[in-house]
């Protein structure tokens, strides 16, 4: 295992909870997950195991009824959950943590023209700002120096250079909707890097996109990633798009992480029984599909234990008692598991 | 699957106008510019194409949801084009629509059992008696427990909606079904069981598909062959290992170069495409997908190349295919 001074984040054991009407809904159970410098991480899964909770976690937006059980998230050796709010809307979110959505559609303001919105941004999160730079009275006066201004939208013409948007002069004065849904994402990039961050975190930044233009969005983002050396935590369920683009890939199922390793070794060497039936269940060209049988738990009476139990071939008794530890099997292989498969079918 | 044509589609087309603020008309949207194509009884066929491109008008023209602007539909070898609404009920039921949202497509009010019945009701003369037994025996053809009846659409699962969408097509007992992205937002696993179960009931019905999907992958392993659209246009129509092994059309070289192949060599290091499809109120003159084609040439802006046959088995419309 690394050593946590080699990681820029280590999410451990983070216990997240929803109120919701027909009870409590323990959403992330003791989730553990860490993201070295310049590395692009996976986040992967099905629908509703808690991605976009653990990225919002990080981000400190969650919903209003969440409550945080257990657990740390580091950050360049800082607690995140501990930090005053004040310091982590001046430093952190938007700065050293910047976030690509889903959906770009929703994230612009429908009325201002792109470069306004930029600039918006600039003024607060530019990578030039100086700590508490705009704030109080005496910074009313003072929110925008002319010469940050200036430098920052030079900064904001090269981005957009990078990021592909075709006239940037004429794209400063357009509306959001003036753009296509893959040059909307482009923009987001861009807005996502333009403060200089450490970590990005893209929650299925490409899953809206046409294949053609997803690939090219893709091939982007990782570029310009590896250029930067910026971390990127990049959630999705889609597997393909995972081995694209990740370095290493975590596997979620129902709040918990089953299994952890670099991305050929994962696809290669897959030894949790759930990674290996997801995996199965993925059309490809000369095999059956297979079906993993049964439904993923519902998160307010979750079953104990480990949670894939109930849909497992090789559960036992002990699968039912208590969640299995981790075990390290060489080379950042991490699994989950009392009965991991040991000679998987190569994906 | 036999050779014989279940539907011939002939010159198909469909316009929808594009207004400016004041409401007045400015252009037009070719969403469909003369499609012609043959579905074979029994057989699978895939329409693949980017978003916008027409497969859903496609879908919808084919059963009479919108009717066509010109062309002909010729169904188990009738006209079916300017059909009077008397005429229609006798077809309706044996071609259905599958909607590419269940979620939406279900009334969220109505239990799964009345969203069942609703169609019957409609359009067979059977006894409520009857009609209980059809629904009993579908929601087992469709793998839903029948305690399911009771429940509204927002108590089911992504891939049960889908199940219920479904039988709700099934019930009619149709001959040709659209199954419009009819795993589009379900999870893999999810996916999975509804690719398998859709394989089930072609067999126990022998049914006919028009499988509308953007996933190619999905579409190898569902399709015995597939058109491939772009901008309201059919670019190439081939067996579909024919297209996997050797796409004649540039744009469908193109898409089959996006598929992630796990465990080979990244996508994102050989994809070569550039730029996103043009708007489809403004194609560019000659062939659509010049402006962005690897191989475009001069030509290519003045002539508008047809589908025509390569091979008796392929069509492309491209002038280099
Ligand atoms: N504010 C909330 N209140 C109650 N439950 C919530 C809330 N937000 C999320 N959940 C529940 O938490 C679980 C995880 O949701 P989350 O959005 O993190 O999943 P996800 O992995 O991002 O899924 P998807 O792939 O669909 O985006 C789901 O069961 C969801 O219903
Ligand atoms: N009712 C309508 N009125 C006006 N334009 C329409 C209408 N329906 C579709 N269009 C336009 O026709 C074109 C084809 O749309 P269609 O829905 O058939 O595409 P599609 O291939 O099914 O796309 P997707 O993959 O996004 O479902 C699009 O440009 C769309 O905007
Ligand atoms: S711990 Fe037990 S139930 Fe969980 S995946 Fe492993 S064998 Fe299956
Ligand atoms: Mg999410
Ligand atoms: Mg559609």
């Amino acid at each position: 295992m690394a050593l946590p001074g080699d990681n820029l984040l280590e999410v451990e054991d983070l216990r997240v909870s929803f109120a919701t009407e027909s009870g409590v809904a323990k959403v992330l159970d003791g989730v553990n997950l860490t993201i070295r410098p310049g590395e692009i991480m996976g986040l992967v899964g099905e629908s509703g195991c808690g991605k976009t909770t653990l990225a919002n976690a990080i981000l400190g937006i969650l919903a209003r009824n969440a409550r945080h059980e257990a657990g740390t998230i580091r950050f360049g050796g800082e607690d995140l959950l501990a930090m005053p709010r004040r310091r982590i809307e001046d430093e952190v979110r938007g700065r050293r943590i910047t976030f690509i959505p889903q959906d770009p559609y929703g994230s612009f303001n429908p009325l201002f023209p792109i470069g306004t919105q930029t600039m918006e941004v600039m003024k607060w999160k530019s990578p030039h700002r100086a700590a508490g730079e705009g704030r109080g009275v005496a910074g009313f006066f003072s929110r925008y120096p002319r010469a940050r201004r200036r430098s920052d939208a030079a900064a904001v013409s090269q981005m957009l250079r990078a990021v592909q948007i075709p006239d940037r002069d004429a794209a400063f004065v357009k509306l959001p909707h003036e753009f296509s849904g893959g040059q909307r994402q482009r923009l987001m990039i861009a807005l996502a890097l333009l403060p200089q961050p450490q970590l990005v975190i893209a929650d299925e930044p490409t899953t809206a996109l046409d294949v053609t233009i997803q690939v090219q969005i893709l091939k982007l983002l990782k570029q310009l990633a590896k250029k930067s050396g910026v971390s990127v935590l990049f959630t999705t369920h889609d597997l393909g798009t995972a081995y694209e683009i990740c370095d290493r890939i975590t596997v979620m199922y129902a709040g918990q992480e089953v299994e952890t390793a670099p991305v050929d070794d994962f696809f290669r060497r897959p030894h949790h029984p759930y990674t290996v039936r997801l995996l199965e269940s993925l059309p490809r060209p000369g095999r059956e599909l297979r079906e993993i049988g049964g439904e993923i738990p519902g998160l307010i009476s979750p079953p104990a234990g480990c949670r894939f139990h109930p849909r497992c071939a090789r559960a036992t008794d002990v699968c039912r008692a208590e969640r299995p530890p981790v075990a390290a099997l060489g080379g950042g292989h991490e699994v989950r598991c009392y009965h991991p498969i040991a000679e998987a079918t190569p994906a | 699957m036999s050779d014989a044509p279940i539907l011939q589609v002939d010159t198909l087309s469909r316009h929808f106008p594009v207004r400016n603020m004041l409401g007045w008309k400015t252009g037009a949207v070719r969403a469909l510019d003369g499609v012609s194509f043959e579905v074979r009884s029994g057989e699978t066929l895939g329409i693949v194409g980017e978003s916008g491109c027409g497969k859903s008008t496609l879908g919808k023209a084919l059963v009479g949801i919108h009717p066509p602007g010109g062309g002909r539909i010729v169904f188990e070898g009738k006209d079916i084009t300017g059909q009077s609404a008397n005429e229609r009920r006798a077809v309706a039921p044996k071609l259905q629509y599958c909607y590419q949202d269940p979620g939406n497509s279900l009334d969220p009010r109505w239990t799964v059992r009345r969203s069942l019945a609703e169609p019957l009701v409609v359009h067979t003369a059977l006894t409520p008696s009857d009609r209980n037994a059809r629904i009993a025996k579908i929601m087992q053809q469709v793998g839903l427990p029948l305690t399911h009846l009771d429940l509204y659409p927002h108590e089911l699962s992504g891939g049960q909606q889908r199940r219920v969408g479904l039988a709700r097509i099934l019930t009619l007992h149709p001959r040709l079904v659209v199954l419009d992205e009819p795993t589009s937002g379900l999870d893999v696993s999810v996916q999975a069981s509804v690719l398998m179960l859709l394989r089930e009931l072609q067999r126990a019905f022998s049914l006919t598909y028009l499988f509308i999907s953007h996933d190619l992958s999905v579409v190898r392993m569902m399709c015995d062959r597939v058109a491939v659209m772009y901008l309201g246009r059919i670019v190439e129509l081939a067996p579909t290992e024919t297209l996997f092994a050797a796409a004649k059309h540039p744009y469908s070289q193109s898409l089959l170069s996006a598929i992630p192949d796990i465990g080979g060599r990244r996508v994102t290091d050989t994809f070569t495409l550039e730029g996103e499809p043009p708007d489809p109120a403004r194609p560019p003159s000659g062939c659509r997908f010049r402006t962005r084609c690897p191989r475009a040439a001069p030509v290519c802006a003045e002539t508008d190349p047809a589908l025509r046959p390569i091979t008796p088995a392929q069509s492309a419309a491209c002038v280099f295919a």
